[in-house]
């Protein structure tokens, strides 16, 4: 079984953490997957830098310009993870925009994502449909699950065909927003959160965009399977290093 | 038949689409449903052509240029986007889109703007109709454009200086796109050319074909003959060009040039001829030309006229491109500056740097004496006045 569906079923209030490829440094990328490890997190995801992140607040487009400007691309990410697996056996997803993909190759990607062992890929600018009639036998071969958004805004009816060819989990983006850690959740994000709950769905449920410290973990988590966390571990790298992951992912628990 | 105008999933041949991050599915979602009936009904069409002439002042004229027909030995028009209000076509769009917003009951109204002709063209019109205007320009913009900063203020307009990646045309639209992610429902975004996600390319190239409109009735006036030989225009989003050829996309008989800027040339790393340099990939949400490193990650373009250093061309043109139903030619700096002049003194009309990489055609190619060529003079240069005087030392 993928080790994504296997977390699911073995863990509660799953917590996923995001960090930008390149950032602070060009190969801090396994050292950062090595805290990330250590410091007991459920999943892990990198993210490849583009350009222009479109989806992205302020931290992760600053993090991504960094980290380009470090020297970062799809050969050298793929030459740093090349040997994942004799580090952790974490679910690793791989997080980027479509062009750099598309110039690589999607096939090529996926077969390099395949050989490194990466567990699945969140695209945000690979609409759904395109998707489902282009790449979804491509992404299945090469054992890669591929997660897509939800947002307060999307319809019932949509929700209910991206759970249906879901096989990962539902990104589920907290408010009307770009990512950014924010302070608390408002009554319509609890409300939003109770809504796509209580449809039942069978894709397990991940908050994202939002997520900052104890408290915004735990009201999300109540209502889903649990919390990915980006801009708020970018700005701690930021301020305090590497070295702090575990401080810092101690801070977040929640039990 | 084949066809060089949009299918219905918003592809020109390949290219078009939405690629969007899921967040800005529901806003696209309600233009799409909407942007077809609403531009199409009688009450918006009356709006929209009476403010096109009473208040942008068309139909703009279809005027024979004699002496650059001498010179050339060929029948040269040049129709007069110049001579609308604001300075330059692009004001038929955003009067366009103002009534489209209305009529979806919005509230707030973004832009995007490079040289500021389209933040200009959208702080008009949304003072025009008193909503509330906000425009994102890259912050290096705002220092080289100060005059048309200073007009969309004095028009009402709130400008946020976008100040993520390269700080110029392509951050203020990934901005204003992130604004529009941030307020889904009471915002309507002003894309001011035919790129971006569908139905964008298709709504803004319909909203700019007045200018290919009217050229058909003119030229039935002047030359007793409804299409011409050749229509050229400047291509850097591509809306003029468009709005130009777009009642000539699938008649055969009319050749399309587009006229990209090569900057200090297609070699030197400093160029905007996205039809040579660039790739297909996906900008702003559309999958398209454009110019890119190995790795795809989306370059800064170079041309002296800030209008044509887009990144991407528009689908529909890429699809000119790619079909070879369009002849794509590129001109530097250097000889678009002359042609400054040319115009200038041959013709008694000072054009928009843009403008003036149409016109350099002239010297690339040979036309028949017989031939009718239709340029699109776009925009006028009062805007580009201190290029011109440090270029000319005037």
């Amino acid at each position: 079984m993928n080790r994504i569906n296997k977390t699911f079923i073995n863990k509660k209030n799953i917590l996923s953490i995001y960090f930008t490829a390149g950032y602070p440094k060009l190969h801090d990328t396994i050292s950062i997957i090595k805290e990330l490890d250590n410091s007991g997190v459920d999943m892990i995801e990198i993210g490849l830098p583009f350009s222009d992140p479109l989806a992205d607040g302020p931290t992760i487009q600053e993090s991504s310009t960094i980290a380009l400007s470090n020297g970062m691309n799809t050969n050298i990410l793929f030459d740093q993870i090349k040997n994942l697996r004799s580090i952790t056996e974490l679910p690793i997803i791989i997080m980027g925009y479509l062009n750099p993909i598309i110039q690589y190759g999607i096939e090529e990607f996926c077969l390099k994502c395949k050989e490194c062992e990466i567990d699945g890929l969140i695209v945000p600018d690979l609409p759904v449909d395109i998707y489902y009639e282009h790449y979804h036998d491509l992404f299945k071969n090469h054992n890669l699950q591929n997660m897509f958004l939800i947002t307060p805004q999307t319809s019932e009816k949509r929700i209910r065909f991206i759970d249906k060819i879901s096989n990962g989990f539902i990104y589920m983006v907290s408010s009307y927003s770009t990512t950014g850690a924010q302070k608390i959740f408002g009554d319509e994000t609890i409300k939003y959160f109770k809504r796509i709950n209580q449809m039942k769905l069978r894709s397990p449920l991940l908050v994202g965009f939002g997520i900052s410290n104890k408290e915004t973990r735990k009201v999300a988590s109540i209502n889903s399977d649990g919390v990915i966390i980006g801009s708020a571990y970018i700005n701690m790298l930021t301020k305090h290093g590497i070295r702090q992951t575990k401080k810092f992912i101690n801070k977040l628990k929640i039990d | 038949m084949k066809t060089h105008n949009v299918n219905s999933k918003g592809f020109y041949g390949e290219f078009g689409g939405a690629f969007i991050p899921e967040m800005l599915y529901p806003n696209v979602e309600e233009l799409r449903n909407n942007y077809l009936k609403i531009s199409s009904s009688k009450s918006f069409k009356n709006e929209f052509n009476k403010l096109l002439k009473d208040y942008v002042g068309r139909p703009t004229p279809l005027y024979f240029a004699k002496r650059l027909s001498e010179k050339y030995n060929t029948r040269i028009y040049l129709k007069r986007e110049d001579l609308c209000h604001t300075g330059a076509h692009k004001i038929n769009n955003t009067i366009g889109q103002i009534l489209l917003a209305k009529k979806l009951g919005k509230k707030r109204i973004i832009a995007e703007t490079g040289a500021g002709q389209h933040g200009v063209a959208t702080a008009t019109v949304c003072a025009l109709m008193g909503i509330k205007c906000i425009i994102y320009m890259g912050e290096i913009d705002i220092k080289r454009q100060a005059p048309n900063v200073a007009r969309m203020k004095m028009l009402g307009a709130e400008v946020r200086p976008a100040i993520s990646g390269s700080k110029t045309l392509k951050d203020a639209t990934n901005e204003a796109i992130r604004d529009w992610i941030n307020n889904p429902v009471n915002t309507h975004y002003i894309i001011g050319s035919v790129v971006g996600p569908h139905p964008y390319p298709d709504m803004v190239a319909r909203f700019q074909s007045v200018i290919g409109e009217e050229t058909i009735d003119q030229l039935q006036e002047l030359e007793n003959k409804s299409t011409p030989d050749y229509v050229i225009a400047c291509v850097g989003g591509g809306s003029n060009a468009a709005g130009l050829f777009y009642p000539f996309l699938d008649n055969f008989d009319v050749k399309i040039i587009c006229v990209e800027a090569a900057g200090k040339g297609i070699d030197t790393g400093e160029s905007a001829a996205t039809s040579i340099l660039g790739k297909t990939g996906i900008i702003h949400g559309s999958k398209t030309l454009l110019m890119q490193s190995n790795d795809g990650q989306i370059t800064e373009p170079y041309s002296i006229s800030a209008g044509l250093d887009y990144p991407g061309i528009g689908p529909m043109h890429a699809n000119l491109f790619k079909s070879k139903r369009g002849e794509f030619i590129s001109i530097t700096d250097q000889d678009a500056m002359k042609w400054g002049l040319i115009l200038s003194q041959t013709e008694g009309i000072i054009p928009a740097i843009e403008t003036s990489h149409a016109f350099a055609v002239l010297d690339k190619k040979k036309f028949k004496p017989n031939d009718i060529i239709v340029f699109n003079c776009s925009g006028r240069g009062d805007k580009d006045l201190d290029t011109y005087i440090e270029y000319f030392k005037l």
